[in-house]
């Protein structure tokens, strides 16, 4: 048994916010950088050229990447040999988001849904927690921005639509999103698993190493195809026209009830921004 | 082909009938920043028969709500964000001469039009750029509706800001000639 105190977690995540939105990734970075050297339209070349100096102006003086700063989504995995103490995990984690966002001048996004009135502080941060074997607690911090997070979608699809229809929507939901989540963008897709279940694992496809090779070779010939179908409808960098529209198709899958074949899309824009820590 | 332009606010009509969609826009000068909720207030306003807080004719509105200056800075990040939500409201400004927007995402019909009619253009600032585009504002001020906070109508004072013709007041359309062209 490790005893971890909370309150390492709260000064963990806080310093993981602020990295997160002034470090953009360093796959990001070279996805950006073939970006700007393959792009043919020439209003897609200026977007890379800006993009690669806005992340470098942020790194360097602590701007952060997007205004947008997020709602935060900390995954977390905690070894079953952790014993937590010195108080409540999560609140804990609301604390680091609470302190970040204050310290890191990052902008606090969140509201009552109904009235609208900002929180003030960014809480309450969404929360997933699993239980892995291990001593470790393992915290990703993902600020996700709300115009990409916008255009993401569900689809309850019958099992017949197969293949077919998967790729449909995926090509469907970037299309209808057009220039709205700041492409060019990196696509999360979640197959099988529950409604819930599958817009998750969307969401965790984006957190893989943009520029790595699925596992499996049929997915991975899978997540080409799409890049292709996608990079195909020209929308191109902000929309503007030109050959990327995304920089990557990220797949997860599970199986999923006979009578179901979900399907979520989760849109991430070029600020994608996550940072990992371990405890 | 496209080609750059430097302009400095307020803007006339001349300027603006002269951008096409594609031209590279360098802008100077005071611009106001507003999203829904302060645009709401101004309509309200104008529903009324008030009078506005700033002076529209000839004037450039931003879509932003930036994040928080650190000490000794005056603006935190500040990309556009998506201006569809501004919709509803902008004909309505435009008739009273607002000549240039900037922001991010598709127009309205109703808004295209408008721009045509009243002659103003819709200028795209690149979405995420927010670290960037602080860069180019000299001066940020809250002029009204401080009670919105980043949502407030900023006065900012800009130096070559960069941004891109979306709309031009001729009817077309960067974001569908430029896809037209690259969709394969
Ligand atoms: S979609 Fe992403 S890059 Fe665009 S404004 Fe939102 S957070 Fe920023």
């Amino acid at each position: 048994m490790r005893e971890i105190n909370v309150q390492e977690v709260t000064a963990a995540v806080k310093q993981a916010a602020m990295t997160a939105n002034f470090e953009l990734g360093a796959d990001m970075l070279r996805a950006l950088e073939k970006g700007a050297r393959e792009e043919e339209s020439p209003a897609g070349q200026e977007v890379f050229r800006q993009l690669l100096e806005n992340a470098r102006i942020a790194r360097e003086k602590r701007i952060p990447i997007c205004q947008d700063c997020g709602l935060t989504v900390v995954f977390a995995e905690l070894g079953q040999e952790v014993h937590l103490v010195g108080g409540d995990f999560n609140e804990a984690i609301q604390e680091g988001v609470r302190q970040g966002y204050q310290a890191g001048y990052l902008r606090k996004s969140l509201c009552h849904p109904l009235t609208r009135k900002n929180t003030g502080d960014n809480t309450p941060a969404v929360i997933y927690t699993t239980i892995v074997p291990g001593d470790q607690l393992k915290l990703m911090v993902v600020p996700k921005g709300g115009g990409s997070e916008n255009m993401s979608r569900v689809f309850m699809l019958r099992p017949a639509a197969g293949l077919a229809g998967i790729k449909e929507k995926v090509v469907e939901t970037v299309r209808d999103a057009g220039a709205n989540p700041c492409p060019p963008t990196i696509i999360g897709v979640g197959i099988g698993g529950t409604f819930e279940q599958a817009a998750l694992l969307a969401k965790k496809a984006l957190l893989r190493e943009v520029g790595s090779q699925h596992p499996d070779p049929e997915l991975a010939a899978l997540e080409q195809e799409l890049l292709t179908m996608i990079n195909n409808l020209g929308i191109g960098p902000q929309g503007l026209g030109g050959r990327f529209t995304s920089l990557a198709v990220h797949i997860n899958l599970m199986p999923c009830h006979i009578a179901s074949l979900p399907v979520a899309v989760n849109v991430q824009c070029h600020a994608s921004r996550h940072q990992e820590v371990v405890l | 082909m496209s080609k750059t332009v430097k302009l400095t606010t307020p803007l006339n009509d001349q300027q603006i009938t002269g951008l096409r969609i594609g031209d590279k826009v360098l802008l100077s000068g005071v611009i106001y920043t507003a999203r829904d909720a302060a645009h709401k207030r101004l309509i309200d306003l104008l529903n009324a028969g008030q009078e506005l807080p700033i002076e529209i004719q000839g004037q450039v509105m931003y879509y932003v709500g930036p994040s928080p200056a650190r000490p000794g800075q005056a603006i935190g990040a500040a990309g556009p964000t998506t201006s569809y939500r501004m919709d509803p409201y902008t004909p309505q400004l435009l008739a009273r001469g607002l000549k240039a927007m900037i922001g991010k995402g598709k127009r309205s019909p109703e808004v295209i039009d408008a721009m045509i009619k009243y002659r103003a253009v819709y200028l795209g600032a690149t979405g995420g750029a927010g670290a960037l585009i602080s860069q180019a504002i000299k001066e940020a001020q809250v002029l009204a509706y401080e009670d919105l906070g980043p949502e407030a109508i900023h006065r900012l004072v800009v130096e070559d800001f960069p941004t891109i013709v979306i709309n031009d007041c001729q009817g077309h359309d960067l974001y569908e000639e430029g896809v037209k062209k690259y969709a394969r």
